[in-house]
Order: structure tokens, then C-alpha cells, then sequence
């Protein structure tokens, strides 16, 4: 009788480890790491926002150079890139679920495929990226790609450098954030009373990505 | 009224027995490293305001230099270029050295969690981690001015910021990381209002320095990315030529200005506004008066907040951008003054009929009105289009800027600084220095800054190290008045040292203010702010019931409801 006490006592104590001192309650710190985390991502936004608005303000004073230059980029790596990232964030999705209802086998799977993909994605940049260099496409002051000698061209490719680069930097540390959730999740940290770590970087994980379906478009296609 | 007051002291006496094992915030752990990796936010205050006050020290030294070197015509002891460096050093350390981090960083910390009945911010890890990017900033900025000279004013225009000294990328690195500080900071302190309010906390029993604390951290979250993405693009601009701000690549340098102004003109009202919130607490404790329009004055912080961020524009007037956005910023600038305006007259009318105490902290915050009001006034004529295109790049711009951030800002802090330095240090100050102090800087920051309205008016360009023989009086006129207010600061600085040492102990409530860190925490708070969560009954300013609610408290808590029990009542 005694025995069993002690190990409930244990087992809500575990439960209850994540709980930090200074809540109240589980529920309380899990709502404030969310709004927190909502907040971050608002910053996130508004630190693209002004790379967008250089975009957009180059764009219309030079619509036909934007034109010309952005037939550089191959869409069908940008193609290949929006389907990896978006399964990227259909596993990341599952891998929330099978934390809330306590997988933890699905959970750690489904962290490193998206690691994986998230790998996938920067492989495919690299050799986008090594290519350009290849031809002397170099942001801005450096470049020296003699078939599109004219101003503003290189303004265009430091604007595509700039922001596919901040967003792969973003990539990367997504990639670092997983991989460390995959150790935890290995080591049992998470269950269906606590995935805050989980649920809080898949919504940095979807951020990355929508971020990326207005690149792709915006600087591919169109 | 006293006899309450007493009443509740020695009620916070007897708390403060009951748990003299532990000691409070600064006894309880004495180490090096318990201050340097403490997650307490009061701790992390200390750190701040430490810190701060090195950089505050440091870029006002440059300032006097400045107004030394001003002192007469011609070239005097300072070159032309190390007097470039020295205006330039001197507002990018006070910026984001000390003005920006200042209150939020310092009283914020320490007090917004206290003020909540909270036992701690909602990210304690975090707040450290903000701590040690600012920290990280600054030393940043002191490797810029050691590596080479930085000469480009705080506003780094493009494209002079694209090819001066090398410098600039550590600057801009600088900005970076501190921005990132301040928008951490940001989001700590609304979440930690949005959830970790005591049981009974409402919206409207928020002390009013909560209300201006959440709106800075607002503007913080909001503004403070985008001058990220600026200095980000502006290092890339020099380390690769990208080309976006830099005309010689085909670059526009107004979208620098843009970007620049989007951040810059709502940071002044990060810097403003955690000073309202100080002044409202003042002006209400040493007037012994509930707070005249509490919503309105609240509310005008949320909405100073949000025009801030519509009226960038009106530091490009003659900038070359178009006639009709001019005239549509010129407008919005205008509509700033109404919040502005509720709140001073708001202040003026809590204080009609109360019994004022003129404490070193009230004589603060009555500088505070006449000078803000001042600082707010030219600030609407520089808004205005036809004055600002004889007014702009003057000394009146700089005379209306350090009438709003020194008059304003710096003002409130030392109010609050003098108002709480019994809470933060357990000691009382010299109150005859204080006095003597506070008259010292408002005499000395009119001379100084009322001569450069004049001056400006006059034509004096800013940002020169020379000047017309006519001009000479009023600029050794300004010169002097730097050295009266510098006197001050320095006194203030001696007294504040001295008294940490032997000063008188101060009881839990010296002036009998009405929020929580005065009624419900000992003289100086523990390490965890209360010894059972507090229940709020009351608003932060009824002052006719603070003797009476405290007992109430106390006896409550100590007879019937276990803590925990009273909070699972409430939020669940």
C-alpha cells in the first residue's frame, strides 16, 4: 500500500517536472509559452517584412529587369524545394499529434523526417547557390555575370541572396531546434501533459515555411 | 491615515521575521556568480541599471566634451573629426546604451512582476539571456570606438554609413544584438502581464506604470525587427556592396531613411513612455489622491503607442519624399499631442486638492510637466511642414529632442530612481541633497537646452564644431548650463553611493504609496517578491484603503485560505 502511494507520488511528480516554479498551474505556463512564442513569430514577420518591402519597392520601379534577371532561377529546384518543405510541415504537424496523444515512436520518426527534409531543402540551395557562383553571379558589388551586364540586375540577385539566405539560416536553425526535440523526445521528455517545446517549434516551423511559399513565387516565377 | 500606514509596516515587520532565515533578494545568496547567472528579476534589474548607469556616465561625459569644445568659436581642443566621433558616440551610447534599455530594463524588471503580484517574469531564463545581449551590444559599441572612428551620428544615413570607416559594421552588429535584447525584452514583460497577473489583478487595478511598461513593449515587439533588418542590410551593404541603400550601385538611400525612421521614431516613444508610467506613480502617491481619469490616461499610452508608428515621415520633410505624404505624416504628428495632452492634464487634476508632499521624487515629477510639456510643444512645430523646412538639422531640433529625452525620459527616471531607492537598496537618501540635486539639473537643463531653441531658431546648424561669433553667448550660455546639470548628476551619483553605506534604513512604505511592492513586501522584497501570493481587492491607487486592505489581508491570509487554495479559486 505504501509502496504503490510512493510511486504515484513519483509518477505525478514526474509528470509534474516540467512545471516551474513561479506558474501556477501547467495550463498557465503552457498559455504563456504560447503567446510568447506567437509574439516571436509576429518579429519574425515583421524582420522579412522589410526585405519585402525592398522587393517590392525594386520591383516596380524595374518590372522588366526583374523580369529579364529572374529568368536566372530555376523554378523546378524552387518547385522541388516548396513540396519538400511543405511535407516537411505536414510531418512536423504529425509529429505534434503523436506527442499529444503520447507515440513517442511516431514522434521521434516523424522529427527526423522533417530534419531530413529540412536537409533536403538546404542541399538543394547549395547546389542552386554553387551554380550561380559558377557563372559569377555574385550579390551585388561582386558581380560579374557578363550576359546580364546592366544596372540593377545585380540588386536583383542581392535581394534573392538576402532572402533566401536569412531564410536558410532560418532553415538551419530549425534543423538544430528538431534534432535537439528528437534527443528529448528519445530520452522521454515529452507526453501528452507536456509538448509545449514541440507544439512551439512546429509553429516556427510553419512560419519558415510560409515564409518560403511567398519566396518561391515572388522571386521564381513571377 | 498615518496610523494605517504604521499599522501595515509593522504588519510587514512581522512577515519579515517570520522568514528572516531566508533573507530577502540581496542577502539570501552573495555570490559573484549568484548575481551574474541569477534568473531573479529583480536581480536582473540590478544588472541593468548597473550597466546603464556606466553607459549613461560614459555618453554624458562625451556631451560635456561636446559643449566644452563649443565653448568658444573656432577649433579649440577637440579636431573636427574626434568632435564628429564624440556627437556621434554620444547619441548611439545614450540611445541604445541607456535610453532605450534604461526603464524598461531597470524599474520594468524589477517591478512589473511585483506590481502583477507575480513571484517572476513569465521567461526568467530569457530576461537574463536579453540581459547579456544588451550587455553584449554595448561592448560591441566599445570595440567600434576602439577600432575606428565612428563618425556618422546615431541615425547612420546612408550613403555616408556605406563608405566611412570600417567601424560601422561593428556598430551595426552593435544595434543588432541590443535590438534583439529589446524585443525579448518585449515579449517577456506581455506575456508576464497578459498571464501571470495575482487573482484579483483586473485590467483596471493595474498600477499604471504596468499599462505604459506593456505599451513600450509593444511598440518594442513591433518597431524593433524592422531596424534589425535595416542595420542587417546595411552591414551587408558594406561587407558586400549589395546595393539596395547605396546610390553609386543604384541603390535608393531614402529607403534607408524609411526603414531607419519606421523603428526610430516609434523608439522615442519606448523611451517616453515607461517615464508617464513613473510619473503617474508619483504624481499619485505624493499627491495622496486616487489617479484623475485612470483609463484615460492608461489607454492614451496604448494609443501614443500606435500613432507612434504612422508619423515616421515627418523626419523626411526635406528629405525629397512626396509633397502629399508629407502632408498626410505632417497631420498624424499633429494628433500625437491629443494622448499627450490627456495625459498631462490628467496629472495636473490628480494632483487639484490633494495634499502634495514635495519629496525629492515629487520635485521630478513636477519638472517632469513643465518640461515634457515643453519638449512636446516644439515638438509640434517641428511637425509642422513649412516651420520644419527653416527649423530642420538646427539646434532647435536638438534643444526639442533633449527637452523630450533628457526632460522627459531622464527626469522620470530620477523620480523613480528616488522613489523606489528605498525598495531597491532598503536605505534612504539624503533628502536635502535631493532637493538640492533635482534643482541643480532643472536649472542647469534649461540653460542648457533653451538657449539651443533659440540658437536653432536662429539658424545654428547641428552637428557643427564651429559656429559665427554671434552666436557666442548663447552657445557659452548652453556650455554652462551642461557644467550645472552635469554638478547635479554628479551629486546625485555621490549621495545615492553614500547613502548605500550609511544610509538610514528605510521601513517597508516610507511615502505610502498604494501598489502592491509597497504594501506587500518587506523593505526589501524576497527573493521570490511575497511570502503568500497576494489577493487583490483594490485598485493601485486608493490610498484610503491601504492600511485597512493590508491587515485584511494579512490576517486573512495568515487565519483561513492556504495560499493555494485562494489561487486555485480563482483561476480555474
Amino acid at each position: 500500500m505504501a509502496n504503490t502511494g510512493t510511486a504515484e507520488h513519483t509518477a505525478q511528480e514526474r509528470s509534474m517536472a516540467h512545471l516551474k516554479h513561479y506558474f501556477v498551474s501547467s495550463d498557465q505556463q503552457f498559455d504563456a509559452a504560447k503567446l510568447g512564442m506567437w509574439l516571436f513569430l509576429i518579429t519574425e514577420i515583421l524582420l522579412f517584412s522589410g526585405m519585402f518591402v525592398a522587393y517590392a519597392v525594386y520591383r516596380v520601379w524595374y518590372p522588366e529587369v526583374f523580369a529579364i534577371a529572374s529568368t536566372e532561377l530555376n523554378p523546378w529546384l524552387g518547385g522541388l524545394n516548396t513540396v519538400v518543405l511543405l511535407a516537411s510541415s505536414l510531418t512536423v504537424a504529425l509529429a505534434i499529434h503523436a506527442a499529444q496523444t503520447d507515440k513517442r515512436r511516431a514522434l521521434v520518426i516523424n522529427l527526423f523526417i522533417t530534419v531530413l527534409l529540412a536537409g533536403v531543402f538546404m542541399v538543394v540551395k547549395y547546389f542552386e547557390y554553387t551554380h550561380k557562383f559558377h557563372l559569377g553571379i555574385f550579390p551585388g558589388g561582386n558581380f560579374a555575370y557578363a550576359e546580364m551586364n546592366q544596372p540593377i540586375v545585380p540588386i536583383f540577385f542581392s535581394i534573392y541572396y538576402v532572402m533566401t539566405g536569412i531564410h536558410g539560416v532560418h532553415v538551419l536553425v530549425g534543423m538544430g531546434v528538431l534534432s535537439w526535440l528528437g534527443v528529448r523526445a528519445i530520452r522521454g521528455d515529452f507526453h501528452s501533459g507536456y509538448y509545449t517545446p514541440v507544439e512551439l517549434s512546429g509553429l516556427y516551423w510553419h512560419l519558415v515555411d510560409i515564409i518560403w511559399i511567398f519566396l518561391f513565387p515572388l522571386l521564381y516565377l513571377i | 491615515m498615518t496610523e494605517d500606514i504604521d499599522r501595515s509596516e509593522a504588519a510587514q515587520a512581522r512577515d519579515a521575521e517570520e522568514h528572516s532565515g531566508h533573507g530577502d533578494y540581496i542577502t539570501h545568496a552573495k555570490s559573484i556568480r549568484s548575481w551574474m547567472f541569477s534568473v531573479d528579476h529583480k536581480r536582473i534589474g540590478i544588472l541593468y541599471a548597473v550597466t546603464a548607469a556606466i553607459a549613461f556616465l560614459a555618453a554624458g561625459v562625451f556631451a560635456l566634451l561636446v559643449r566644452a569644445e563649443l565653448l568658444i568659436p573656432g577649433e579649440t581642443f577637440l579636431s573636427a573629426q574626434s568632435y564628429n566621433q564624440l556627437f556621434s558616440l554620444h547619441g548611439i551610447v545614450m540611445v541604445f546604451g541607456f535610453i532605450i534599455p534604461a526603464i524598461p530594463g531597470f524599474l520594468g524588471n524589477f517591478l512589473l512582476p511585483i506590481h502583477l503580484g507575480a513571484k517572476d517574469v513569465a521567461f526568467p531564463r530569457l530576461n537574463l539571456f536579453s540581459y547579456y545581449l544588451y550587455l553584449l551590444g554595448v561592448i560591441l559599441i566599445i570595440v567600434a570606438m576602439v577600432v575606428g572612428s565612428v563618425d556618422t551620428g546615431w541615425t547612420f544615413y546612408t550613403p555616408y554609413s556605406a563608405r566611412t570607416g570600417p567601424a560601422v559594421l561593428f556598430l551595426a552588429m552593435a544595434v543588432f544584438i541590443a535590438g534583439f535584447a529589446s524585443i525579448f525584452t518585449g515579449i517577456n514583460f506581455i506575456v508576464t502581464v497578459h498571464k501571470m497577473r495575482a487573482p484579483g489583478m483586473t485590467w483596471n487595478r493595474l498600477p499604471l506604470f504596468v499599462w505604459s511598461i506593456y505599451s513600450t513593449s509593444i511598440v518594442q515587439v513591433l518597431a524593433t525587427p524592422v531596424l534589425g533588418i535595416t542595420v542587417l542590410l546595411l552591414f551587408l551593404e558594406r561587407l558586400l556592396q549589395i546595393g539596395i541603400f547605396d546610390p553609386a550601385l543604384g541603390g535608393d538611400p531614402i529607403l534607408f531613411q524609411h526603414f531607419f525612421w519606421f523603428y526610430s521614431h516609434p523608439a522615442v516613444y519606448i523611451m517616453i513612455l515607461p517615464g508617464f508610467g513613473i510619473i503617474s506613480e508619483l504624481i499619485a502617491t505624493f499627491s495622496r489622491q486616487r489617479i484623475y481619469g485612470y483609463m484615460a490616461i492608461a489607454l492614451s499610452s496604448v494609443a501614443i503607442a500606435m500613432l507612434g508608428f504612422l508619423v515616421w515621415g515627418h523626419h523626411m520633410f526635406v528629405s525629397g519624399q512626396s509633397v502629399i505624404s508629407s502632408v498626410i505624416f505632417s497631420l498624424i504628428t499633429y494628433l500625437i499631442g491629443i494622448p499627450s495632452g490627456i495625459k498631462v492634464f490628467n496629472w495636473i487634476a490628480t494632483m487639484y486638492k490633494g495634499s502634495i508632499s514635495f519629496k525629492t521624487p515629487m520635485l521630478y515629477a513636477l519638472s517632469f510637466l513643465v518640461l515634457f510639456t515643453i519638449g512636446g510643444v516644439t515638438g509640434i512645430m517641428v511637425g509642422v511642414l513649412a516651420v520644419d523646412i527653416h527649423l530642420h538639422d538646427t539646434y532647435y531640433v536638438v534643444g526639442h529632442f533633449h527637452y523630450v529625452m533628457m526632460g522627459g525620459t531622464v527626469i522620470a527616471l530620477l523620480g523613480g530612481l528616488h522613489y523606489w531607492w528605498p525598495k531597491i537598496t532598503g536605505r534612504m537618501y539624503n533628502e536635502v541633497c535631493g532637493q538640492i540635486a533635482a534643482f541643480l539639473i532643472f536649472v542647469g537643463l534649461n540653460l542648457t537646452f533653451f538657449t539651443q531653441l533659440v540658437l536653432g531658431s536662429r539658424g545654428m546648424p547641428r552637428r557643427y564644431n564651429d559656429y559665427l561669433p554671434e552666436f557666442t553667448f548663447l552657445h557659452q550660455l548652453s556650455t554652462i548650463g551642461s557644467w550645472i546639470m552635469g554638478l547635479g548628476l554628479f551629486l546625485v551619483l555621490g549621495y545615492l553611493l553614500v547613502s548605500l553605506f550609511r544610509g538610514k534604513k528605510a521601513g517597508a512604505n516610507p511615502w505610502g504609496g498604494a501598489t502592491l511592492e509597497w504594501t506587500h513586501t518587506g523593505p526589501r522584497p524576497d527573493p521570490h517578491n511575497f511570502h503568500r501570493t497576494p489577493f487583490v481587492t483594490r485598485g493601485p491607487y486608493e490610498f484610503d484603503r491601504i492600511g485597512i486592505t493590508h491587515t485584511e489581508t494579512a490576517e486573512a491570509d495568515r487565519d483561513a485560505d492556504p495560499p493555494d487554495v485562494v489561487l486555485n479559486q480563482d483561476r480555474t
